[in-house]
């Protein structure tokens, strides 16, 4: 197991490299200047673009300021936002929390749901269950988040009243020293109702994140349940004459679990650019409204530290799900 | 731990506050602030949250108008050459305190003269840190109008101009100009935490800094030692609610009481709402379509004129802004001194347009008309307005190829002298002053920048240069007025729309003024029981 590791690692190494060097290109290849962005209409005289041009380290060669980030990177140092002034490490890590704890929410929320109706549409093939979750699981697929999450919010939020329209805890709540995670934070903090209201305001968002993972973990725990549903080893074991819930539960799902990680764990991409709009509608403050924010105004920085961290997040999240697919099937870790 | 008491002092307090909600206001705004220093900024945004709240100036803006009065200095003198402003300082003012500082003294004149030197002078400690892009005392023209500000008494600064300025005074009532204080300057730096200033503001304002949380939140509490009328609510919380459909949710459900730029198309059912009251007003803006004036066929004014003339406005402000703008005829709005009513719109008649355009002798004219990419208050959807001025013009025999580039390039290729088309762009006033439309936007020194139109026309540059040094407002206006009768005759610009502000908000909220500069201002907005 541990030489498996070191071996997935190793590959690291070159992938970083070459995110840190997309990174960096891409938010340059995009057009439109930093500076002339910041001055707006006013505009600017030639003498102070070079002067701020030259306090941002624009005016020396791309392949200098390309190096310098690099070895900045390397010694945890990602620069300082040209925006707010603060270092994007720091910026990141207040905002990532926020972000974390909605999209391990949204990924409970969708794998508590999808894998049952998965595998209860596959075990009922064909009939009136089956088709009626798959095509709901198509729609949700399909649904235009921005559309979906301020139906939700009309109707439960306006209409009904029974969740909060944003934000993250009722504004009465304020903690010292925050984790940045509230619910965590709710808890140790004691105070009366202040779960509850986490919990309450966490609710609608982690199901508008939720919705397109639940939607591709319910179909592909059908097809990989229909698949080894088929195998000889399954006709057997309801031959021996063991339970459906036995077979189904254990024999199939287990072997039908592979191909499912593999999608939740890459899920984790999609969920990360599904936190941008989840996050703008519902306030949530987290790093996806960031990373659009500084797009915007070309903050340099703060989009090329933010992509490489963002990049190392989901390579950790695939090897953690290389690292699973050992512990379900020890052939793979043999190999 | 010093921190941990404070913040939770501050939880106490807002917890408190909270429960009995009526002491506790809650505004949804926009976006978050880039800083709290806001003299490094130019963002509305970044303003409401900081300097509005939390500082003084030495002059301020009466609220709900662009008129200034005292603030931080009580009055002040300006020299028969106009060359020296002499400003007498308010006695008594406490600046806040927090964790890491309590004032030892009350504010004076090293605080101002710190304010301004930090800025301007390369040697101050300060004029590099958090990045030390003091974009509006450029902009303002600070740089070359400022010769030195000098320390008369502890309660007198006299500045000492290079050239005598009438807008100075409002200048001084701008963000940028909010004082901070030297001692806690001095301390941060000696702490070698001078990033502080704009991190855990210390000003002289209504409300004291207490917390902030990126994105999502910011907490404000009385200043009872306030100088000047008392905040009417314990505590002030900015809601941060990017989305505009999510803030009208919010005040719908009772979670804010007042929110900052509605969506145009919600404004009617807002209004239809008894739970919610929606105060307007003609913002400090114009939006504009400026012909490159250097370039045949355009340099001449009958051409543009006859243009002019093939536009239907009222077309545009019904569905570009949706009814939330009002038709400009004149380069500044209507809530501007200075505002010249008796000049009379060029009229809608494409007839007319056609014949005068063939009586230049221009034939089969084909142009550009630029359409910039972003949503301004000036312009909520200019590739819509684009494309309404393409079938106008069409309609007097005139082809229009509509081009838009990142808003980035767009600002600078638009600057260009030798550019190619028309281009829509506008303004958002910064100090209330009719020079900060007139000269930046349409006076020869703005050609290849600000002045989009490339115009530079000496009759009407004559009358804003005199404008400019005159001290007494009355005559100034008279020449404004006259160049605005100019500037229509000579038709650099096609003036399109003055937009429409809307602050809609819960009806227990008392006292609250649309301010005509764009920022929202809290200080002294109560709740009703």
């Amino acid at each position: 197991m541990l030489k498996y590791l070191a071996s997935r690692l190793l590959t690291f190494i070159p992938t970083f490299i070459g995110v840190t060097l997309i990174s960096f290109a891409f938010i340059r290849l995009l057009p439109g200047d930093p500076i002339i962005v910041m001055a707006g209409e006013r505009g600017m005289s030639e003498e102070r673009y070079a002067e701020l041009s030259a306090q941002l380290g624009f005016d020396r060669p791309i392949y200098v300021q390309f190096w310098e980030y690099l070895t900045g990177v390397l010694q945890g140092d990602l620069g300082y936002s040209f925006v707010t002034r603060r270092p994007v490490w720091d910026e990141f890590f207040s905002l990532f929390p926020a972000t974390l704890e909605l999209s391990i929410c949204a990924m409970i929320f969708a794998i508590a749901l999808g894998l049952p109706a998965g595998v209860i549409a596959a075990v009922n093939r064909g009939k009136f269950f089956d088709r009626a979750l798959m095509s709901t699981a198509l729609v949700g697929y399909s649904m235009p988040i921005f559309w979906w999450a301020l139906l939700l919010i009309i109707i439960f939020s306006g209409n009904l009243g029974w969740t909060p329209v944003s934000g993250r805890i009722d504004l009465i709540y304020y903690f010292s020293n925050p984790t940045g995670f509230m619910l965590i934070d709710a808890i140790k903090s004691g105070q009366d109702g202040a779960l509850a209201s986490a919990l309450r305001h966490l609710l609608l968002p982690a199901i508008v994140l939720g919705t397109i993972p639940l939607a591709v973990i319910a179909r592909q725990t059908r097809s990989a349940m229909l698949e080894v549903l088929g195998e000889d080893y399954i006709r057997t074991a309801r031959a021996k004459g063991m339970s459906p819930a036995r077979v189904n539960g254990i024999h199939a799902l287990r072997n039908a679990l592979i191909p499912v990680i593999t999608v939740i764990g890459l899920s984790v991409g999609t969920l990360l650019a599904g936190a941008i709009l989840t996050e703008t509608i519902f306030s949530w403050p987290g790093i996806g409204k960031w990373m659009v924010d500084s797009i915007f105004r070309r903050d340099y920085p703060v989009v090329q530290g933010g992509l490489l961290l963002i990049a190392v997040m989901v390579m950790l999240v695939n090897l953690t799900v290389d690292l699973l697919y050992g512990v379900i099937n020890p052939k793979i870790r043999k190999r | 731990m010093k921190l941990r008491s404070y913040l939770a002092t501050g939880a106490m307090i807002a917890f408190g506050a909270g429960a009995a909600s009526a002491q506790s206001l809650v505004y949804c705004s926009e976006g978050s602030p880039e800083g709290f220093d806001a003299a490094l900024y130019t963002s509305g945004t970044t303003f409401d949250a900081s300097s509005q709240p939390m500082f003084n100036r030495l002059a301020q803006f009466i609220p709900g108008t662009t008129e200034v009065e005292p603030g931080l200095a009580e009055s002040w003198e300006i020299s028969e050459d106009g060359k020296t402003v002499t400003f007498k300082l308010r006695e008594g003012v406490k600046f806040h305190s927090n964790d890491q500082f309590t004032p030892t003294r009350d504010f004076n004149a090293d605080d101002v003269i710190f304010t301004f030197d930090r800025q301007g002078n390369p040697d101050n400690p300060y004029n590099k840190i958090s990045g030390g892009s003091w974009e509006y005392y450029a902009g303002m023209s600070m740089p070359d109008l400022l010769e030195s500000v000098e320390k008369v008494d502890d309660y007198t600064v006299k500045f000492h101009l290079t050239r005598p300025d009438a807008p100075f005074i409002a200048n001084m009532a701008m963000d940028f100009a909010s004082i901070q204080s030297k001692e806690y300057a001095d301390a941060m730096l000696e702490a070698g935490t001078p990033e502080a200033l704009n991190q855990k503001p210390i000003g002289t304002g209504p409300f004291t800094f207490q917390a902030y949380q990126k994105d999502a939140i910011i907490r404000y509490v009385r200043n009872d030692d306030y100088w000047g009328p008392q905040a009417r609510v314990e505590s002030l919380i900015f809601a941060i609610t990017p989305d505009a459909s999510v803030r009208y949710q919010k005040v719908k459900a009772g979670e804010c009481h007042i929110m900052a730029y509605p969506n145009p198309a919600d404004v009617q059912e807002m209004k239809d709402n008894a739970d919610i009251v929606v105060m307007e007003q003609e913002g400090l803006n114009v939006g504009y379509m400026a012909y490159n004036t250097q370039m045949e066929p355009f340099d001449n004014p009958k051409v543009r004129k006859a243009l002019n003339m093939a536009i239907d406005k009222q077309a545009i402000i019904d569905v570009v802004f949706q009814g939330s703008g009002q038709i400009a005829k004149n380069p500044i709005p209507p809530t501007m001194w200075g505002y010249n009513d008796a000049v009379e719109d060029d009229p809608h008649d494409p007839e007319a347009s056609k014949k005068m355009l063939e009586e230049e002798g221009v034939e089969n004219l084909k142009m550009k008309i630029w359409a910039m990419p972003v949503q301004r208050p000036y312009n909520p959807n200019a590739r819509r307005m684009a494309e309404l001025m393409q079938e106008d013009f069409s309609k007097v025999g005139v082809d229009v190829e509509i081009v838009s580039y990142e808003w980035g390039e767009y600002l600078e290729r638009s600057s260009d002298v030798n550019r190619d088309g028309a281009v829509l762009l506008g303004w958002t006033g910064d100090n209330g002053d009719p020079d900060n439309f007139l000269a930046v936007l349409l006076g020869c020194d703005g050609v290849g920048a600000s002045n989009r139109a490339q115009w530079c026309y000496e009759p009407f540059d004559e009358l804003i240069n005199e404008a400019k040094v005159l001290t007494d407002q009355d005559e100034r206006a008279k020449l404004y007025e006259e160049a605005q009768v100019v500037f229509k005759e000579q038709a650099p610009w096609a003036t399109i729309a003055h937009s429409v502000v809307y602050m809609p908000m819960r009806p227990e909220v008392e006292n609250y003024v649309v301010h005509p500069l764009g920022t929202h201002i809290f200080n002294e907005v109560g709740l009703s029981d």
